[in-house]
């Protein structure tokens, strides 16, 4: 830190508004909105939590260690297993070609010859790449054994980026295909050809969006059994969906996805979408057990998941935008590529398409021209990481729009508020097709400004510069959309193409509820929650439509494909908790609760209509003094089902009901709803930027969100900060970084910096809340939030400060100081 | 090596080959799966335990160095009849904590710093942090946490 910037910040810079918790109002108190602390976090805080390293669900399995290839191209010669096997304690090394001898490719999005396995075989293609498998009876005797394993490798030239890997003369990935450039569409929406004809001012920029990550502080773990009897496999990983990857793990398998039980542990370790590509170790691991009869686990070290999980894809774009005299946006062309590493691994390339129906943004323009390319190169593949796609789209539109500002003469805020989604345009139709169901953006930007008492910031930002100092404002909006359509990847495909398969418009999850005979009531679904609070939220709901007190509740959310309702939506990911997953738990408690009424109305001789369920007991509304308790009437469903009047599973307590928000498949123009509902965020910050070191000082940081209604505050709140924190980091320190041979030079924690305390800035927080018409609670989800927003706040006030329009991300001092002596990238 | 220590106040003898870590032994040995582990290389924090009152990366420990050591893990926090500590109670009550994967490394350095009477700003707070990475939360609501454990009151924004 610059000594110049001590007397503007305090060290300990966290001043966090943290929302007020919402008082119950009505007759009925309401646990849905109010801030209450966790039923998570007694364990945690006990060190009695189950995470996957800790679970020994099948005993005497061997540990795992993975040979990886140390070149990002190279042909395998040969590989000597002898020194391996001959290690006291070694249980067998399967190499990559047996495992590709009993599975298959991994199915892919595209329809492309790419031959996607667990493991290498014949040819690496990343650095990191899984070449062969030690198994042993502990780790350390297993990582003994894999350093003695040799590889002998004849490398081949790399591709270690995807601009000269898309060039038609680079050198090719995959010997099947005709280009590494895999995937090419072009869309075209409205007539933007004639817009940016008319326009006054058109805004062309290119910008480059690196691999990142979040880098869970718990890694990768599996555990696996190839279980020879049933041609199936019992799996337990620390996966966090989307459950689409379940049916592609089955298919390289071999088996049907019926055979693959999967499961995960009570506790994750963080993941924020990282952990979605742990699929492929579980289809490695079974491999390997099959091949050695016995169960296997690994658990991946921190340079395994660094050099080989997943990342953020690297984007290249080239924005054009054009304006009208009165600085309203007319027209808007994307050209993005994305790098999505050696192979397109499931569910790639969705990072190009998450945002695709919401790719103008907060911006009413329908005139919209796309071009979506996919590239392979001898990276590790990428995937789901928070954002996922709203990060790649916002920096370089962001930026755009502040770059037009000044070219048009016009305050950043007031071109935003000229260009922004009107209120009174809800449901909003956006050019590619997203539905924008809610919301006030005008409001929700100008609460943003005031939240930050921007005429203090722009006085302050001028009074610094006349002193000669590097003080900058930075202004972004964002959509943040939640819940995926599953239909958006098949924009990856034209129309004719799609209309060939099956349609596709999932988002579905299902829940189980159950009370029992005293009453207590027992909740599952498969959300695989790392951290968000979904046990809490989900007694909340069920407390209230139960009218029954929070202890009787008991969540619980560890995955069984073989025993959990589950959809190949199912997961935690596309913020879908709160508006799908929490619909899902509501619409099942609602049909418990209707069961309960009929077993009242019998015993209070009213109309199930008439009953009224509140702490804990059944009244009639029309007679308020007569009533029973929830526990006398869940005993008498349980132990004397013939006296409640039940007749068929009316009577019954336990449930399982599945909630869809109905969604439309792309349509033949290639527009599409590509999520079911969509926020939005305000964010303006200053920073101040030491012209010695060029570190880069965020003064203050002001965000407001419109997620709809909030179930949670506290957990919202911790949902916030934690996407800021994630966008702070992607902003201003995190980026995998490769060498021109493809080596990762990140691959630690000492050069992969992710945020620490001392970083973090102060901020400022406000949630509207506008409900979603579109689903039962009102909420949507919150939870990528300011990943999208910040790293384009920041690179605007960054570009503010030093009066420099091209500025990389992430803005690292040495970056900055080089921008600084005027070395452009 | 044959080694003797103590882990909460209980006394274990072990015959522990020499390159086993301290957290292997606490966690595969032992049993105390609280102590976690998220880099091996002593950067991220979340296996740090108190080494005779130390907080110690038990990563960047052989388990035979502690020969004669007195530790303290997550699991010896609450206090014998099962009562969290004050600095427990903090973290729900603040939301310092969602995956909870960090937790325990950080209840271990907030615990030692706290005992010494270290923390009498947040920007001790901040800077005791720096040791530990956090991905879910931000960081804010563990700050808030021990300062609640450290008796600092709310603190208001400073002026720009």
């Amino acid at each position: 830190m610059g000594q110049q910037t001590q007397d503007l910040v305090p060290l300990s810079g966290f001043v966090f508004t943290m929302s007020e918790p919402m008082e119950a109002t009505e007759t009925k108190p309401s646990w849905v909105g109010r801030g209450i602390t966790r039923v998570e976090d007694d364990p945690l805080l006990r060190g009695r939590e189950w995470f996957i390293d800790d679970i020994d669900p099948l005993p005497h399995a061997g540990h795992a260690a993975i040979v990886r290839s140390p070149f990002a191209h190279a042909q395998i010669r040969s590989i000597d297993v002898s020194a391996a096997l001959a290690v006291d304690g070694v249980i067998g090394v399967v190499t990559g070609a047996e495992i590709a001898a009993i599975t298959q490719p991994f199915p892919s999005v595209l329809d492309v010859p790419i031959d996607y396995r667990p493991a290498a075989y014949e040819c690496v293609r990343f650095a990191g790449e899984p070449v062969a498998v030690v198994v042993a009876r502990d780790r350390y005797v297993a990582e003994d054994a894999a350093a003695l394993v040799v590889v002998d490798y004849d490398p081949q030239p790399v591709v270690a980026d995807p601009a000269s890997a898309a060039e038609p003369t680079a050198i090719r990935l995959h010997a099947a295909t005709t280009s590494n450039v895999v995937s090419d569409r072009t869309f075209r929406y409205g007539d933007p050809e004639q817009a940016f004809a008319t326009a006054v001012l058109v805004v062309r920029r290119r910008f480059r969006h690196p691999r990142n990550s979040a880098t869970p502080v718990e890694t990768y773990g599996v555990i696996a059994n190839w279980d020879e009897s049933r041609g199936g496999v019992d799996a337990w990983a620390n996966f966090q969906g989307p459950f689409t990857l379940h049916g592609v793990a089955a298919a390289a398998l071999g088996i049907p996805a019926s055979k693959l039980r999967l499961c995960t542990p009570p506790a994750s370790g963080g993941s924020y979408g990282i952990k979605s590509a742990v699929f492929v170790y579980v289809v490695l691991m079974a491999a390997v057990s099959r091949v050695l009869g016995i169960p296997v686990r690994w658990t991946e070290d921190r340079g395994e998941h660094l050099l080989a999980s997943s990342s953020a894809t690297e984007r290249l774009t080239e924005i054009a935008a054009g304006f009208d005299a009165d600085g309203k946006l007319v027209a808007l062309d994307l050209d993005l590529l994305d790098d999505v590493g050696a192979y397109v691994r499931a569910p790639e390339p969705a990072t190009l398409y998450r945002m695709h129906g919401c790719l103008t943004g907060a911006y009413d323009v329908q005139n919209l021209a796309v071009r979506s390319r996919v590239v392979v190169t001898n990276r590790a593949p990428t995937g789901l990481n928070r954002g996922f796609g709203g990060p790649q789209l916002y920096y370089p539109l962001e930026r755009t729009m502040m770059i037009a500002a000044g070219e048009l003469g016009l305050d950043h805020a007031e071109l935003i508020r000229r260009n922004l989604v009107r209120s009174e345009q809800m449901p909003y139709r956006a050019a590619a097709g997203a539905i924008y169901d809610s919301g006030d953006y005008l409001r929700c930007f100008d609460e943003a400004l005031e939240l930050a008492d921007y005429d203090e910031l722009l006085a302050f930002r001028d009074a610094k510069r006349a002193q000669g100092r590097l003080v900058g404002i930075g202004l972004a909006v964002v959509v943040e959309p939640s819940v995926s359509n599953m239909g958006y990847i098949s924009l990856a495909q034209p129309a004719e193409v799609r209309a060939r398969g099956l349609p596709k418009t999932g988002n579905s999850e299902g829940v189980s509820i159950a009370m029992g005979p005293h009453g207590g009531v027992t909740v599952r679904f498969t959300s695989t929650p790392q951290g968000q609070g979904h046990r809490t939220v989900a007694a909340q709901i069920v407390a209230d439509a139960l009218g029954v007190s929070l202890e009787d509740v008991d969540v619980r959310t560890e995955a069984d494909t073989s025993a959990n309702p589950w959809t190949v939506s199912s997961g935690n990911y596309s913020s879908r908790f709160s508006a799908v997953v929490a619909s899902a738990i509501h619409h099942a408690a609602t049909l418990l609760a209707d069961r309960l009424k009929t077993l009242a109305a019998h015993e209070l001789g009213c109309p199930p209509e008439a009953v009224v369920l509140s702490d804990g007991k059944a009244r009639s509304s029309d007679d308020g003094e007569r009533s029973i308790s929830i526990r006398r009437l869940a005993g008498g469903a349980h132990w004397n089902p013939a006296g409640t009047g039940a007749v068929g599973d009316v009577g019954g307590l336990a449930l399982t009901a599945t909630y869809t928000i109905p969604l439309p498949e792309p349509d033949a123009d290639d527009r599409c709803n590509t999520s079911a509902v969509y926020g939005f965020i305000a964010d303006v910050a200053i920073v101040e930027v030491d012209a010695e070191t060029g570190q880069v000082q965020v003064l203050r940081y002001a965000t407001v969100h419109d997620a709809g209604r909030i179930l949670n505050p506290l957990i919202a709140d911790g949902q916030m900060m934690g996407g800021l924190a994630h966008g702070l980091g992607a902003a201003l320190l995190e980026e995998h970084r490769y060498d021109e041979d493809g080596n990762l030079m990140t691959a630690s924690f000492l050069d992969y910096l992710p945020p620490t305390a001392t970083e973090l800035p102060p901020v400022r927080h406000r949630a509207i809340e506008t409900p979603s018409p579109t689903t039962p609670l009102g909420a949507k989800g919150l939870g990528e939030g300011n990943t999208m927003s910040a790293p384009a706040c920041l690179a605007n006030a960054v570009a503010d400060a030093i009066g420099i329009d091209a500025v990389p991300i992430p803005l690292t001092p040495a970056r900055v100081w080089a921008l600084l002596q005027g070395e452009a990238e | 090596m044959n080694v003797e220590f103590a882990v909460n106040g209980r006394t274990y003898r072990r015959d522990i080959e020499d390159r086993r870590l301290l957290s292997d032994v606490l966690r595969h040995d032992l049993g105390l799966r609280g102590t976690h582990v998220g880099c091996e290389h002593g950067v991220c924090g979340a296996c740090t335990v108190l080494v005779d009152g130390v907080a110690s990366r038990s990563c960047l420990l052989l388990a035979v160095q502690v020969a004669g050591c007195e530790i303290l893990t997550v699991e010896g926090l609450a206090d014998p009849a099962g009562t969290l500590s004050p600095l427990q109670v903090a973290f729900s009550t603040h939301h310092g904590l969602q995956c909870g994967f960090c937790t325990p490394g950080i209840l271990a350095t907030a615990t030692e710093a706290l005992e010494r009477g270290e923390l009498t700003s947040r920007a001790a707070i901040t800077d005791l942090l720096s040791g530990h990475l956090c991905r879910c939360t931000g960081y804010v609501g563990i700050i808030e946490a021990i300062a609640d454990a450290a008796g600092l009151p709310p603190e208001s924004e400073r002026a720009l």
